[in-house]
């Protein structure tokens, strides 16, 4: 199979990857896929909690050059945006940057289910801390 | 000097050896004839060309040149020898065994004779490999009429007990057929001794051309029948008819010469070779495993997963280097290899798996190249790979529950 030049560039020169301190709660993590349907994706988000805006994202994929483009790419979509606009992002903004073929599209909705994985962990984050944080004031 | 890419996908082809294509090229000029034409020339110095390769071909395997019948490939063999037995063989029995690990031009040809009446029996494999003797042993009935078990495999290289198998065969009464074509050429294989009836074989897979094969069918002790399936001349002693393919059959023939003279040579210098790769790669790199038992194993073949990392991923990060990978994402069928599937290994290392093909052209400098390279990329791939991370951590991950999709 022949992949595109995006493609190519994201697994050669991955964007963001690493980790994020998984216990800090302005940090959201989501870990989708399974290793034995062969991609599992770790996305993770750090939100400023004042402005709602993502400062940093990281990743980790096991699964093929269009998973890990998939998510390299997704890291780069998420930096700048609010985390109400990182809800907006479709796994078809992925497939058309990327250039995927049909039969790597399920690792562009991968990718989609990662980022909303990401984001819920950190609004749970922040619920819990909530009352906490009320507390405290 | 190293040439790119390097060439180690040698279980799915092999290149044309030079002297093969010589043998060839007069067939294709001057000596068009048809091997069948009787009353001239012609005729005669295809004939000639056509017996010759039956010679050579017998030659290597053990037989005579009267139980060897020329194919299009072993798909076609496979498909001979399984359906022309049942329907030759229908009124002793409608029982066929085979293994869960053969090839699908064996296991296809099976679904497709259950629909037509057949009970098909397919053994596991154990988790090395092989067939267990005992479980074959159990699973011949009165009704069974063939085993069709393959020699040497096309992903983990593992060599079943031939001999063994065909004496347990033979004992029962029932015809042993197996599809040697990763075998044939690579290692001893004698029809005789390894108590075979019908063997399949294939040229491009040993230094000769696409699109011509063989099946030998034994003529004596027993004497093994086949219904033809394809209907014509009559040619091949009336079980394949169709002009006979002379550039291509002079092809297999010498290929079969050369096998047979570099065999002894091939066999130890692959074996090093390969045993020089494995050794360095899993020196370097943990959690790395052989898929296949080492003791019974074709000598050019190595089958490893490199846990926690995805087989197209680093197919990908090696593409000046030519092999294959068990990860469904190579796969049309988007399923990772049922074989290694079915040495209960575990659908996340076959994912992570790569074949090595040592061929009669593969260097210790290619071997040293890709031995370095496969380590590097297997490095930085871990390095992006959250499962690697989590086992670092201490992280079960089979006690994490994935959301499967």
């Amino acid at each position: 199979m022949a992949y595109s030049d995006k493609v190519l560039d994201h697994y050669n020169h991955p964007r963001n990857v690493g980790s994020l301190d998984k216990k800090d709660p302005s940090v959201g993590t989501g870990l989708v896929g399974a290793p034995e349907c062969g991609d599992v994706m770790k996305l993770q988000i750090k939100v400023n909690p004042e402005t709602g805006v993502i400062e940093d994202a990281r990743f980790k994929t096991f699964g093929c050059g269009s998973a890990i483009a998939s998510s390299s790419l997704a890291t780069e979509m998420l930096k700048g945006r609010t985390v109400d606009e990182a809800l907006q992002i479709k796994n078809t903004e992925i497939v058309n940057e990327l250039s995927l073929p049909p039969v790597k599209i399920h690792c562009s909705v991968l990718a989609e289910d990662a980022i909303k994985a990401a984001i819920t962990d950190y609004k749970a984050k922040t619920l819990d801390a909530a009352p906490a944080s009320a507390q405290s004031a | 000097m190293l040439k790119f890419p390097i060439y180690l996908d040698n279980h799915a082809t092999t290149p044309l050896d030079p002297r093969v294509l010589e043998t060839m090229m007069p067939y294709f000029g001057e000596h068009f004839g048809n091997a069948a034409s009787r009353n001239h020339s012609f005729g005669w110095v295809a004939e000639e060309a056509v017996e010759r390769a039956r010679k050579q071909l017998a030659s290597l395997i053990g037989a005579t040149s009267k139980e060897i019948v020329f194919t299009s490939g072993a798909t076609e063999s496979n498909n001979l020898a399984i359906k022309g037995v049942a329907e030759m063989y229908a009124q002793k029995g409608n029982h066929i065994i085979t293994a869960a690990t053969e090839h699908k031009a064996v296991l296809d040809t099976c679904k497709r004779l259950e629909k037509h009446g057949c009970q098909v029996t397919y053994l596991p494999v154990r988790t090395d490999g092989l067939v267990d003797l005992d479980q074959l042993r159990d699973a011949i009935t009165d009704k069974t009429i063939l085993v069709s078990i393959m020699y040497g495999n096309n992903e983990i290289g593992t060599v079943q007990d031939i001999p063994a198998i065909g004496k347990l065969c033979h004992e029962k009464g029932v015809l042993l057929h197996t599809d040697a074509t990763q075998a044939v050429g690579k290692i001893p294989v004698n029809v005789i001794q390894d108590n075979i009836d019908l063997l399949s074989a294939s040229a491009h897979k040993m230094y000769g051309p696409k699109g011509v094969g063989m099946l030998y069918v034994r003529r004596k002790s027993p004497r093994v029948q086949l219904t033809a399936q394809m209907d014509g001349g009559g040619h091949e002693r009336g079980m394949r008819s169709g002009t006979l393919n002379v550039p291509g059959i002079a092809g297999l023939g010498k290929a079969a010469e050369l096998c047979q003279e570099l065999m002894p040579h091939e066999m130890a210098e692959h074996a090093r070779m390969r045993d020089h790769l494995k050794d360095k790669l899993m020196a370097e790199l943990d959690e790395t495993y052989v898929n296949g038992t080492m003791e019974r194993r074709l000598p050019h073949n190595l089958n490893i997963s490199f846990a926690y990392v995805e087989g197209e991923s680093l197919l990908m990060g090696i593409n000046d280097i030519a092999v294959s990978s068990g990860s469904a994402c190579t796969s049309a069928t988007l399923e990772p290899s049922y074989v290694l599937k079915a040495l209960g290994a575990g659908d996340d290392l076959a994912h992570s798996s790569i074949r090595f093909g040592i061929g009669r052209f593969t260097t210790g400098e290619e071997i040293d190249y890709t031995a370095g390279k496969v380590i590097e990329v297997v490095k930085k791939l871990r390095e992006l790979s959250p499962l690697y991370e989590m086992v670092k951590e201490g992280v079960d991950l089979t006690k994490v529950e994935w959301a499967a999709h």
